[in-house]
């Protein structure tokens, strides 16, 4: 499976991702967004990072970038799209997504790890995982997700929420919400369910060296591949 | 073509909550001022050219619309003027 990492001036995760996607089988291309065409990919991920400085808001400018088009012409075509934290501001920014993420509710900076609930397998990164409790580290100042009334019963009725913040024993509770985040939401789905964004970092928890790996699951879930093994040795 | 100063000031949908204006209204309390609420938001100003005030006006418009303010959180209002 040829999987495209997607690189803006500012992404910083790409490499963590293209280094977790090889644990999973996969073929990851880091491709520069000026350059961007996911033709003859199986799968697009949207890192996170800070792209433009995070100027104007999160995400706002890199949804206007060359690769914008590209992920909405692969969108088109169903390809399976992820987005992780500010990937996920970017997709939202290009309306591949609902809602949109603002400044964390109590105004900090949340570098943590949290669980979450998998509310829904009906995409290509949780298929098999529903109801699954996992645990992942953030790092965001803007990942309180909101959204209008409407949009926010049609993302709960459609089962378009993928991942909410819940305490280690499932139950979403404000004390488990790490930035204020509408229903506890930390993931949400286009209405077709192969486009993906969660505030999480999934490939910071690809391997037991990182503290966890769940991430790895959900990279699993993609290529359909369990744990290809790479020593620890073998990282440069 | 005449040039053209846009305002556009961006703020955050009266629904959407302002973390930042609690805390600034938080720290207007603390210097003894009795303050109900404060809500933030962001003044863009650009100076371009366009043919006549009415095709400005449209252009500060797209601006809004396609860049400065993201519709699911904020609303705008634009202010042209000639230079």
């Amino acid at each position: 499976m040829r999987i495209a990492v997607l690189r803006f001036p500012g992404t910083w995760s790409e490499n963590d991702f293209a280094h977790a996607l090889s644990l999973v089988g996969a073929e990851a291309d880091i491709v520069w967004h000026a350059d961007a065409d996911l033709r003859g990919y199986d799968a697009a991920i949207v890192p996170g990072g800070f792209t433009y400085g995070d100027y104007l808001r999160a995400g706002a400018i890199a949804a206007l970038s060359p690769a914008a088009n590209a992920l909405r012409r692969a969108d088109a075509e169903g390809m399976p799209i992820l987005g992780s934290c500010n990937g996920f501001q970017i997709l939202c920014e290009i309306g591949l997504l609902p809602g949109a993420l603002v400044r964390n509710r109590h105004l900090e900076f949340r570098c943590d790890w949290v669980h979450m609930r998998i509310e829904s397998d009906r995409t290509p990164f949780t298929a098999g995982l529903g109801g699954e409790l996992v645990r992942m580290p953030i790092a965001h100042g803007e990942g309180c997700w909101v959204a209008d009334e409407l949009t926010l019963a049609r993302v709960e009725a459609n089962g378009q929420v993928v991942f909410r913040y819940t305490d280690a024993r499932g139950a979403a509770t404000p004390e488990a919400n790490p930035n204020g985040s509408t229903a506890n939401i930390a993931g949400v789905a286009n209405a077709a369910g192969n486009v993906v964004g969660l505030m999480p970092h999934p490939e910071r928890c690809s391997e037991e060296l990182l503290g966890g790996t769940d991430g790895r699951r959900v990279l699993e879930a993609l290529t359909g591949v369990r744990h290809v093994g790479m020593a620890p040795a073998s990282v440069q | 073509m005449t040039a053209y100063v846009a305002t556009i000031r961006v703020r955050p949908k009266a629904e959407v909550r302002d973390p930042q204006g609690e805390a600034i209204g938080g720290a207007l309390r603390s210097l003894g001022l009795d303050v109900a609420d404060v809500r933030t938001g962001k003044e863009i100003t650009v100076r371009f050219a366009a043919p006549d005030e009415s095709a400005a006006r449209v252009a500060a418009a797209k601006m809004g619309d396609e860049l400065l303010a993201n519709p699911v959180i904020e609303d705008f209002a634009v202010e042209v003027a000639a230079e």
